[in-house]
Parts: C-alpha cells; structure tokens; sequence
C-alpha cells in the first residue's frame, strides 16, 4: 500500500470515529446555545446506546433502531428538561445525576444482550457504502486516476449515517446563525429575561432545544453501539460523552467548527492504533497498546487548559447554567 | 389556574429533613415501578436487598466495608465543594492513591513492622491522591479551568493508566502470564476490628477532623468564604488561589486515603477497578448530605446498602445489579427537585382573583426582596 492510500485510510477511519462526537457535539451546542448546560451526555449517549442496540436486535429495522435511540435519550433529556426547567434544579448536578441514572439505564437494559451481535440486515445498512463510485473508467489514466482513487478511499465508502450526520451539522449551523428562530435560541441563551420581554416563549423554546439536543446525543450513543461496534458491551461510551462536553467548549457552541474539532479527536482515537502498525514505532512504550489509550482523555485536557488560557475564554451563552425565573424580573 | 413560585425567607431545619426524606422515598417508590416494568416483583426485589445488606452479621460486615470509602471519598469532596470547586475526579484521586501505596508497599522490604508499612503506604497513597487533585485545582486558580471537565478526565487517565501498569509495566512475573499487579506484602494488610477492618475507625475520626477543620478551623472559613464568593473572598483579603490550591491538595488527600483503605483493608491487590464506581457514587453522598460532614455517615450507610443489597438481589432475584444506579440517579433527581419546596412556596391561583388581589402580589414582591439585586 503507498503513503497516499495510507492517508486516505487513515481520514476515512477518522472520519468514522468522529460521528458519534459530532452528533453529540452538535445536540449539546444546541441545548447550551438555549442557556442550559447539560452535563448528563454521557448518560444520553448511554441510554440512546442500548435503546438503539436493544431494538436493532430485536426488530432488525434500522429506521426502528434510530427512531428508538433518540426516544431513549429523548427520555432523558425530558427528565433533564422538566428538572432543571420547571423545577428550577441546579443544572450541574442534575447533569450528574442523568449520567449515573442513564448508565444505569443502559446497562441494565444492555445486560441481557451482551455478547450477541447485530444480523446481516443491520449490517447491510451500516457497512453499506451508497456513494462510493465506480472508478474502473479512469483507473488507468496517470495523476488523475490514483488521485480520485485517494479522495473515493477517503470522503466516498462511508456508510449513509456519515453523511446524514455532516447535513444535521451544517443543518445546525444555518439553523442557529440564519434563522430567526435560530437567533430567538441565541438570544434566549445570553438573555432569557430580555427574551422573554421581547415577547419569546422561553420556557417551550428551553424544553424543545433541551430535548432535540439530548436526541441527538442518543444518535451519537446509536452510532456507537449499532454502527461502530455492532455489539453491546458495558459502559460502551467509555467517556466520550464526557468529551463531547469539553469539545462543545472547543469549538464555541459552533455546529460547523464541531466537523473540524471532533475530525481532530475522531484521528486521535485511531492514530495511535495505526502508529503502531508502523515497525520501528510499534516497540516504543508510548505507542504501546495501552498506552494509546489515554491519548483522547489527555488529549481533552490540553485542549481544556489552551481554551481556558487564552484571553476572552468565555464566548458561551451569557446566561448559560443559570436558572431561569419569571418572577425575579 | 396559574402556578407561581415564591421564595420563602427562610426553613425550618426539621421541615427541609422531612422534605428531603420524603423525596428519597418517593424516588424508592418510583424505582419499585422501574422494577414492576422489567418484569420483576419489586417487593421481592427490595426485600433481597435489604436481607443481602442488612440481613446478617456478614452483610452488615459488608455493608459498612463498602460505606467506609464512600464516607471518606465524600468527606473530601465535601471540602473541594464547599468552596464550589466541583471534584468530580474522586475515582481518578482514589486509583492515584491506590497507586502510590502500592508502589510504597512494593518498596519495602520484606521483615518491615505493620506499625510502620501501614502509616508509611497511607502518606503514599495521601500524596498520590493529593497530587492527582491539585493538577486541576492549579489550572482552576491560575486560568479558571473548568474543573469538572478536567477532574473527570483525569479520572479515565488514571483508570487506563493502571490498565497500563497491569498489562505491561508492573505485570506480575510470578503469575503464569496473567495480567495482574503482585499482592501486597502481609506486611501491608490492614487489621481487623470486630470483623472489619480499621478503616471505619479511621473514617469516624476524620467525621469529626473534617467537620471541626470546615466550622472553626480559619483556612475552613477562608474555603467557606471562596464558596460563597471569590470576590468578596478577594475583597476580605483572602488569596483565592492559595485557598482553592490547598484545598483541593486536602481534598484530593482525603480521596488518596480513601484509596489506601481499599487497596490495604479490601483488595490487597492494584487494579484498574479498585474505585468501583466508589469516586462517583461519593458525589451523592457528599451533595445529600448537604456538604454536612455528620449527616455523610447516614448517606454513605445509606449508598452501601444499594450496592451491597444489589449484588445479593441480582444472585437471589436475577434482577441486575446495574438498578442500583437507576434507584441512585432517581434519589438524586428527587433530592434535587425536593430544594424546589423547600426554597419556594408553591403557589396556586385563579387567574381572575391574581389580577385584583394586590396582597399577594405583595407578598411575593417582599419574598423576592433578596433577589431584587439579580
């Protein structure tokens, strides 16, 4: 295999680790855009995990399986919402809480399915490669031929999801800066009580953006379970929900920033992986097999403390964690 | 009809204890739903818990071994969250104590006194613990890091990070390829009292250090103040960051200790799953209790029931263990709502009299006095 193809593989994988961030990042950009910080992600990515996982098995409908994995953390994120919306609960710790009960969720509905693996028809779907072209044509031709054979190896053999997941990213975007019901969300996020004068219905408006952004993080958590993995394993987001938090920081609560950011953290989960496939590094203790695990989580906190140490560190929503009430106008 | 809130001036302690009681129990009665829904007998199902944990003379043993770290872990992290320094890196701390001592005790040779490995592993695991904390605690004084990010973090570094040691750097030559950490020397195991081990003596002393430090004690004052506010902390003249340094450095050396306790009183070997989940379940023991040192006695007890209960339920009844998590998670989501009742009276009208009746408006305009400033 050349050095181009090498490359070209190695974006592909990048890109495949990077989806269930990006879904992630982009739902929690949007529910901390409305002014509350959810820190119960990893919990969403768990319970939108082993719904999708527990349906996929049992149905063997993809659509069923993406429909149940954002309904299970759409039921977190619900509980999140009336909690921290109507009940006027700190959002910190009810973040926590979500974590430990959407752990707990997942696991215990996960348990009984451990060990067993999607059918063929799942799989048809998320090996499934719709766009890849057929290159037979032009691979003879010089410069050009090896050239698209590099882009196809790397942008076009990715299942439907991948590019289904970059339209809900730039979606977002447009959505949160091109809108008004996108700049009625920004507006509610740095000002809620100016909002609301001005005659925004704060309290639909947090719900709506609380949930849809919790279901997005439960497609992240399908992604992982059904399409990355293909089988249920405690725990099975090891974190990255976690991630997903400080990426959110990362990036600016920025849906298109999120396709660079979590494509760095996508490369980061795999490169030490295919460092090791390289002979003279492979020997090296830093490229050791459990060495290269640690490099997200470190990974996460460099970048925590270079946001943090610039200047102007803070560009989040003004108001965000902080509950909102009518009455202390 | 229209629902408002209206602050309260102020709670009678009994009131906001019944309150939050009656919060837990509600969330008891919502989890045995839980239970009812995934086919099982709720009834069945907490009575195996309950005779699993406090059944026996063996599952009290248990059951206070289990609440013994939860205890420790949350009495440090009540120190980080009291002046609002979110230490959710207990597990990460705890494995980094955990660590440290057992490098301490593989160090030591082999004729040593328990009286002098016991205490010298205790000041290792103390240092790894303390040294694991204030990684964040510098960032947070320095640059305002978030350090509930970073906490958490360091917690998966550590966890794979001593994966790393089993597998390959610390793995037990002696052990027929398997990948483990060589046990403790004997030397290095902690006594026995009435059937468990020191520890819960340790703990009950540190109740009364870590209440007696945080009331009447001046840093405890100065990390009360930061709590409350980090300017007015700045204003009085207290440095901040020397505050939140030294206190996630006592923080995060409770957390180490705790470490110590399972590693020299529990498991006797270094694995990654020496927390067991123990740093993250401490957060509710802390935050329940409302950062009251005596009161974490209660709700340690109270968490070990769950965990130790919920093994013997998943022999005896086949329900997982992994409910236990769920019946945490809805405690929490209770507790956190119950704050709603005992911070605001909850206020219901018709719409036509809350347009005419001005006293009641009145009243909550003074209700709202305090948060005029807002």
């Amino acid at each position: 295999m050349n050095a181009g193809m090498m490359i070209a593989l190695f974006l592909a994988s990048a890109i495949r680790m990077s989806i269930p961030l990006l879904l992630g990042t982009v739902g929690e950009s949007l529910t901390e855009r409305s002014g509350h910080l959810n820190l119960g992600v990893e919990g969403l990515m768990m319970m939108g995990a082993a719904t999708g996982y527990v349906v996929a098995y049992r149905t063997d409908s993809i659509i069923l399986a993406i429909l149940a994995g954002m309904a299970g953390a759409g039921l977190g994120s619900l509980i999140y919402a009336f909690l921290t919306i109507s009940m006027k609960t700190r959002q910190d710790v009810t973040g926590l809480a979500l974590t430990i009960f959407g752990t707990g969720f997942a696991n215990t509905m996960g348990k009984a399915l451990a060990g067993t693996t999607t059918s063929e028809k799942i799989r048809a779907f998320t090996k499934g490669q719709p766009f890849k072209p057929d290159l037979t044509a032009v691979s003879e031709v010089p410069v050009l031929g090896p050239a698209l054979e590099y882009i196809s190896a790397a942008l076009l053999q990715h299942n439907l999801f991948v590019y289904l997941s970059f339209a809900i990213a730039v979606f977002a975007y447009w959505y949160l800066f091109h809108t008004r019901p996108g700049l009625h969300v920004r507006s509610t996020g740095e000002n809620p009580a100016a909002a609301d004068a001005s005659g925004i219905r704060v309290t639909s408006l947090r719900y709506l953006h609380v949930i849809v952004g919790g279901m997005f993080c439960g497609l992240g958590g399908f992604y992982i379970s059904v399409v990355n993995v293909g089988t249920w394993l405690d725990d099975i987001i090891a974190g990255r929900g976690w991630i997903v938090v400080a990426l959110v920081i990362f990036i600016r609560w920025h849906p298109l920033k999120a396709i660079a950011g979590t494509l760095l953290f996508g490369a980061l989960e795999i490169v030490g992986f295919r460092m090791q496939q390289i002979p003279a590094l492979g020997s090296l203790p830093i490229f050791s097999q459990y060495a290269i695990d640690l490099y997200p989580y470190l990974m996460t906190i460099i970048v925590l403390v270079i946001t943090y140490a610039r200047k102007k560190a803070w560009q989040g929503p003004a108001s965000l964690g902080q509950p909102y009430f009518r009455e202390d106008r | 009809m229209k629902i408002r809130l209206a602050k309260k001036e102020d709670v009678s302690t009994p009131k906001a204890v019944a309150i939050r009681v009656g919060a837990v129990i509600i969330a008891i009665a919502f989890s045995g739903l839980i239970i009812l829904l995934m086919g099982h007998d709720p009834f069945e199902t907490f009575e195996a818990m309950i005779k699993g944990s406090l059944g026996s003379s063996y599952g009290i043993r248990n059951t206070i071994t289990v609440a013994v770290p939860l205890l420790v872990i949350g009495l440090g992290l009540s120190v980080a969250f009291s002046m609002k320094f979110w230490n959710i890196g207990g597990e990460g701390q705890l494995v980094m104590g955990a660590i440290w001592g057992t490098y301490a005790a593989h160090q030591m040779p082999d004729s040593i006194s328990p009286w002098l490995a016991l205490p010298l592993v205790g000041l290792a695991s103390i240092a790894g613990g303390a040294f694991w904390a204030v990684i964040p605690g510098f960032f947070r004084a320095f640059s305002r890091t978030n350090e509930t990010l970073f906490t958490l973090m360091l917690n998966y570094v550590a966890i794979k990070f001593t994966v790393y040691l089993r597998c390959e750097l610390w793995k037990d030559p002696e052990a027929k390829g398997f990948p483990q950490i060589a046990p403790l020397p004997d030397s290095a195991h902690l006594p026995k009292l009435f059937g468990i081990h020191i520890g819960w003596i340790v703990a009950l002393i540190l109740v009364v250090m870590v209440h007696l430090f945080l009331r009447y004690s001046k840093l405890g004052y100065e990390i009360r103040v930061v709590g409350e506010s980090e300017r007015t902390a700045h204003y009085a003249g207290i440095n901040v960051r020397k505050v939140i340094i030294t206190g996630t450095l006592i923080s995060g050396a409770l957390v180490g200790l705790a470490g110590m306790l399972k590693l020299t009183g529990v498991s006797w070997t270094l694995s990654e799953s020496i927390g067991g989940g123990n740093g993250f379940t401490a957060v509710m023991v802390a935050w329940l209790a409302q950062l009251q040192a005596p009161v974490m006695i209660i709700t340690s007890l109270l968490f070990a029931v769950m965990e130790q209960g919920s093994m013997a339920m998943e022999i005896s009844v086949g329900v997982p263990a992994s409910v236990s998590k769920i019946i945490e998670g809805l405690i929490l989501f209770a507790a956190l709502s119950s704050d709603l009742f005992i911070r605001y009276r909850v206020v219901a009208e018709r719409k036509s009299s809350a347009a005419c009746s001005s006293d009641n408006t009145s009243a909550v305009i003074a209700g709202n006095g305090e948060g005029g400033t807002k």
